[in-house]
């Protein structure tokens, strides 16, 4: 019988990615590409949707290529993407708007403000979210505010909304819809009717019109057009839901940390909706088919593995990022330098979007490999304040800590973080967990796998951590985060925040 | 000029001719440009060849700068580099070959571990990344020693220790088993490190064609091995992960 094979789009923050896997969940073929970032002011970031979806089509081609495979050898295609990110465009020409308006972006800062003081609408309870520049929903607002025809567009019926699944979606099959863990980061959807809230459409101003249909995360959702002619299209997650789900984390009180751009920790809570005490997020995990959705907890760190690219391309310190690590052990230890990365202000477990980053402790005895060492070492500690925040709400605590993404290259810094966290650190033997969780999600809803215990079957430990760093340091090192932490945050006065247009 | 050393000045001279852009050279070429005879040009270029400053293509016979010139500058590939780009094709090899994965570098004659793959059956192991093994005593070694005769022979006027009956000792045989591996584009040992051991490997090879890493299997030898010769299936996983990650290392460097 003739092998056949998953292929699955990773529609990351900092590039796109196409990965083929074989039945045994083993990587068969792989093609990356950036792109590029644009930041027309402090503070606000943009993508190119025409240039990501010119990507997507250049690794998937190359992907198959690299592997001699055909559509044909395809039994389905699952997306990942980079979540909130919001894209409009013209229903009839396809025309994005406007450039994409990534999570990472803060011009809504002043508006997400204002919708916090508006109304008696409890929030959390509705979404699991909080007002925060992160999500999409004030950022399609945002965009209806300030780009001049817009609204009038949206209401005769022109123009579509998308987070980055949608957008790519709508190429592929010319559907437009969404999966449920995408819509969770919205502001928009109510986590118990997984459906669009009216009360939250009308506080945050948004017309129903504009939106897509929100649909489980594994199902087929019609035929890919053009080079993958005829391949179903069979699911669409969240990446770091994506991660989880590569990550086998099927059962409630499995979790994992992704490390990439920024760092998210998810926690598998099944059924139950947890709403956090401690500045976590509630988001649905995912929904296979007309299974019922599973719910999860989540720690998002805004930077991690973009200190690295920011040490990189704009103090020129490093060629490339591995090269981090390599700096970094030019020196024992971080003498003294702690580096707080609040870029887009402070995310989980803070939620400070007037705070900016840090640096302190600094002397003339502070080198270039001790700063490398103090961003490295940003990443460990701000896990280490969602972990103890995860620990809070759960009331269990962590027995090791599972970890993936392009950051787990780094030895150094895995090493610190089973040293900070004091539990083991284990990667599994697939790095691409995200890509690994959009293909499980999309071979599951054609039937390529059995069910979730054979994908269970797949994981194992490719390489781990133990913790080897006396008490004592750990609790100086943590108390003198904190510190830095204090000195970060209540940076940003009125006047700095953006105007409105 | 008096007192400078009349033909260190002449193999300055070789190489920064070498160092134009896309310059391959002949040895007739050179001694054109140098306005030198063809046979004090031979001399020089021979005790730069040994020394690893420059090589000869195999199918021209034209001279080009060698490795370890290009590691002294800034074209050296960092480990942690290679571990990073390797990532995705390490994890496939050890899923494919169910065996621990590591690749290494060479580090002073030596091989230095910079990444390491569990065995994928959850026992528990611990990371091997930062050890150095001896050269001779591992595929891998044999691998990045073929392409590196300056390091071969280094080691061999170190002596070659040995670690069980097995490891190879005779630098005759040392230099057969190398010109094999190059021959062949891998390397196998069994039981040369440790008794009931053993492991594969072939070259990462990046941009310019340089031997920058050795890519490999190892493991219990009645795994790997069938009549004493490697399986022939691990050993095309072996050679293809290893491909993968050369391929990967021609693209932009991120
Ligand atoms: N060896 C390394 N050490 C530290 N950071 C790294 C290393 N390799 C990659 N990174 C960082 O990891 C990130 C890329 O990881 P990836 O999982 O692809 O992110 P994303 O999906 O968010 O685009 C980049 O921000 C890069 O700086
Ligand atoms: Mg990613």
């Amino acid at each position: 019988m003739r092998e056949r094979y998953v292929a699955a789009v990773d529609q990351g923050t900092g590039s796109s990615r196409c990965l083929v896997f074989d039945r045994a969940g083993r990587i068969v073929s792989f093609s990356q590409r950036e792109h590029r970032h644009i930041h027309p002011h402090p503070g606000w970031v943009e993508q190119d949707p025409a240039e990501i979806w010119s990507n997507v089509e250049a690794v998937t081609g190359r992907a198959l290529r690299d592997a001699n495979l055909e559509p044909s050898d395809l039994v389905a295609l699952g997306i990942a993407n980079q979540r909130e990110t919001t894209i409009v465009w013209d229903r009839h020409t396809g025309q994005p708007v406007h450039q994409a308006i990534t999570w990472q972006d803060t011009r809504t800062d002043r508006l997400v403000r204002e919708l916090a003081g508006a109304g008696e609408v409890d929030v959390r309870k509705i979404t699991g979210l909080g007002f925060a520049t992160y999500f999409s929903g004030p950022k399609l607002r945002w965009l209806l505010d300030s780009v001049p025809g817009l609204q009038q567009r949206a209401q005769d019926g022109d123009l579509m909304f998308g987070t980055m699944d949608s957008w790519l979606i709508w190429r592929l099959t010319g559907r437009h819809l969404t999966d449920v863990t995408n819509a969770s980061r919205t502001l928009l959807m109510n986590l118990e009717t997984l459906d669009w809230d009216p009360e939250m459409l009308e506080l945050i101003g948004i017309p129903r019109t504009l939106l897509p249909e929100i649909r489980p995360s594994a199902e087929v959702y019609g035929e890919a057009r053009g080079q993958l002619a005829g391949v179903p299209v069979a699911a669409a997650i969240g990446d770091q839901q994506a991660a989880l789900f590569g990550q086998a984390c099927f059962m409630p009180g499995e979790a994992k940390c992704t490390y990439g751009t920024g760092g998210f920790m998810l926690l598998n809570t099944g059924e139950r909706r947890v709403l956090s005490e401690s500045g976590l997020l509630t988001t649905v995990c995912a929904r296979v088919g007309e299974e019922p959705p599973s719910y999860a907890l989540e720690g998002s760190i805004a930077v991690t593995g973009s200190l690295v690219q920011w040490f990189r391309d704009n103090l020129e310190l490093i060629g490339s990022a591995p090269e981090i690590e390599t700096l970094a052990r030019t020196v024992e230890d971080n003498g003294g330098c702690y580096f707080v990365p609040a870029f887009s202000g402070l995310f989980a477990p803070h939620w400070r979007s007037d705070a900016r980053g840090v640096i302190t402790g600094l002397t003339g005895y502070i080198t270039k490999g001790h700063l490398a060492r103090a961003v490295l070492e940003a990443t460990a500690w701000q896990t280490r304040e969602v972990v103890e925040a995860m620990t809070a709400d759960s009331g269990v605590s962590l027995s090791s800590l599972r970890v993936d993404g392009g950051m787990t290259a780094n030895n150094l810094l895995m090493q610190f973080l089973a040293d900070v966290l004091d539990v083991p650190v284990v990667r599994p033997i697939v790095a691409e967990t995200v890509s690994l969780g959009a293909a499980y999600a999309a071979g599951l809803a054609v039937g390529f796998w059995s069910g979730r215990e054979e994908l269970r079957s797949n994981w194992h430990i490719a390489a781990q951590w133990l913790p080897n760093m006396d008490s004592a340091a750990r609790d100086r090192g943590y108390r003198k985060w904190r510190k830095a932490v204090r000195r970060a945050v209540d940076w940003l006065d009125e006047e700095d925040l953006p105007q409105d247009s | 000029m008096p007192g400078n050393i009349q033909s260190i000045e002449r193999a300055a001279a070789i190489l920064r001719l070498l160092s134009g852009r896309n310059r391959r050279l002949g040895v007739v070429d050179l001694a054109g440009e140098l306005n030198l005879p063809k046979g004090t040009v031979h001399g020089l270029l021979r005790t730069l060849q040994h020394v690893g400053f420059v090589e000869q293509d195999k199918d021209s016979g034209k001279y080009q700068l060698g490795a370890a010139l290009l590691h002294m500058g800034s074209s050296y590939l960092d480990g942690n580099e290679l571990r990073t780009r390797a990532l995705n094709w390490s994890d496939s090899l050890a899923a494919r070959t169910h065996e621990a994965v590591r690749i290494g570098t060479l580090h002073d004659s030596r091989v230095l571990v910079v990444h390491h793959v569990f065995r994928p059956d959850d026992s528990f192991q611990t990371l091997d990344v930062g050890s150095l093994l001896p050269a001779h005593a591992t595929a891998m070694g044999k691998v990045l020693l073929a392409d590196h005769p300056y390091a071969a022979d280094e080691l061999i006027g170190q002596g070659l220790e040995a670690f069980t009956d097995w490891t190879i000792t005779a630098p005759d045989r040392l230099r057969e088993e190398l010109t094999l591996a190059r021959e062949r584009g891998w390397a196998w040992e069994v039981g040369e490190l440790l008794a009931g051991q053993a492991s594969m490997a072939a070259p990462i090879i990046d941009r310019t064609g340089r031997t920058v890493g050795a890519m490999g299997i190892v493991g219990k030898a009645e795994r790997l091995l069938t009549t004493r010769k490697p399986r022939a299936e691990l050993l095309s996983y072996v050679r293809e992960a290893a491909r993968a990650v050369s391929h990967e290392l021609g693209a932009i460097p991120w």
